[in-house]
């Protein structure tokens, strides 16, 4: 699953537009996934400038 | 909140500013809705804009104009510097912008031109008839509400959100996404009429590390790298807190941002029906500079004066409003997008090395004018053995 790392997110956006299945936004300034959309790709996750994406083996 | 305008602005950039200060003007019915609660902040951007530029939208204003820059320079891997000096250059270097106080006059524009606002209020899908966009679904500190309108536009910057709500894909590949953050330091020893690139593959690969003034001893420092140059132990992050380290080691970090910044082609198409697409959202953004403020009000303006035209007509299809894709392409703007967008293929290609040679064989000239393309002409003449290589570059002044 993909984790977001609330304390390192700066909740800038750039992993959304790079998101292809548009799984990722931006709502009342906090960074939310649905889960159900989300493949798990990573691209996600090389956007971020801070590392604050992560794919976890966790369910 | 009304339920029916003539346009609907989702963003309150300068993008949407513009477009709802504009549609305002025309005597339409405007709603420009705002997801944060606060214009202009968090600002997401390093705050540079061209002075003509900036001034064919609105008068200078010492509130919120941080910096008058005098001259530009650039910073080879070796530290072979170009220097770009506006005494012999016309005014062409910039401001370095306020955006938090900038942001809100342009609003505070749109508003007193006749525009009703609403902050903390994000559109959450759009109102469609089949493929005609009529509005959006609204929701305002939990209240849900319609509000359709004859024209959308779509500001909602790099995100870009709304537009792939209504079924435009707007992904950015991850090679053209900058990964962007920046310091706003201060208590440091800076040249405060000078915007300094610093280049290099060691630096930023792929991109650059700015240092832009904002006033005698503050500036915004900041760097950006494609999203695909990012690793576990090297991001975007970690270069500028290496840089800061060996240059600023003693400077304030009051403020920290963070940032996409798409450096791709514009979208393919930034109409369709009942819809328009400015700004950041529409990729406007310069793919050398990664400048997006001018192009967004660009944008902006001209997006409203479409939408008026098509509004007075009762024909707000695709096609009526094609005039304005077709309105930004077709001048200076979308030609100097096209162009940098090939420079920029091409300059991230070179090594370390290629760009070192490159900026002593233009070191010390005195530049008639501060653009990338007199900066392009003049590499191009100084460098007649790297020509076939350069061909492409040629080729795309051209």
């Amino acid at each position: 699953m993909l984790q977001i790392h609330r304390e390192i997110c700066g909740y800038c956006g750039a992993c959304v537009s790079v998101c292809p299945e548009g799984a990722l936004e931006l709502v009342d300034a906090y960074l939310t996934v649905e889960s159900d959309i989300c493949r798990c790709c990573g691209i996600c996750t090389k956007a971020c400038p801070l590392g604050a994406l992560e794919v976890t083996d966790e369910e | 909140m009304k339920n029916e305008y003539d346009v609907l602005v989702v963003g309150g950039g300068p993008g949407g500013a513009l477009a709802a200060w504009t549609a305002a003007r025309l005597g339409l019915s405007v709603c420009l809705i705002e997801k944060r609660p606060a214009i202009g902040a968090p600002v997401r951007c390093a705050e540079g804009i061209g002075k003509e530029l900036l001034k064919s939208f609105i008068e200078p204003d010492p509130r919120w104009v941080s910096a008058d820059i005098k001259r530009a320079r650039i910073v080879a891997p070796d530290g072979t510097t170009i220097a770009l000096d506006e005494n012999k250059a016309g005014a062409e270097v910039g401001y370095v912008l306020d955006r938090k106080v900038f942001d809100r006059e342009l609003v505070w524009q749109a508003s007193k031109a006749g525009s009703d606002v609403f902050v903390k209020t994000r559109a959450v899908a759009p109102i469609m008839e089949g493929r005609h966009v009529r509005g959006a679904v609204v929701e305002c500190c939990g209240k849900r509400q319609d509000v359709r309108a004859k024209v959308t536009i779509a500001a909602d910057g790099v995100e870009a959100k709304f537009a792939r709500w209504c079924g435009i894909d707007t992904t950015i590949p991850l090679t053209e996404m900058m990964s962007c953050i920046q310091y706003l330091v201060t208590d440091i020893d800076i040249d405060p009429n000078s915007n300094d690139f610093y280049l290099g593959n060691d630096v930023a690969p792929q991109g650059y590390l700015w240092v832009f003034a904002k006033g005698e001893r503050s500036a915004n420092i900041g760097i950006g790298i494609p999203a695909s140059k990012n690793k576990p132990d090297m991001r975007a992050r970690d270069y500028l807190d290496r840089f800061m380290r060996e240059n600023f080691p003693n400077g304030k970090i009051i403020e920290c941002i963070f940032g996409g910044d798409p450096v791709s082609r514009p979208l393919p198409c930034t109409v369709a029906d009942g819809l328009m697409i400015v700004g950041d959202a529409a990729r406007v953004v310069d793919p050398i500079t990664g400048g997006g403020i001018g192009n967004a009000m660009i944008t902006g303006r001209l997006a409203a004066e479409v939408a008026a035209k098509a509004i007075a007509q009762g024909d707000t299809s695709k096609e009526a409003l094609m005039p304005y894709d077709a309105g930004w392409r077709q001048a200076k703007m979308g030609k100097t997008l096209e162009r940098n967008y090939k420079v920029k293929e091409y300059f991230i290609t070179l090594s370390d090395e290629k760009m070192n040679t490159l900026a002593q064989s233009i070191e010390g000239i005195n530049f008639s004018e501060i653009t990338v393309m007199a900066l392009l002409t003049e590499i191009i003449k100084r460098n007649p053995k790297m020509l076939l290589e350069l061909k492409g570059l040629t080729h795309a002044l051209i």
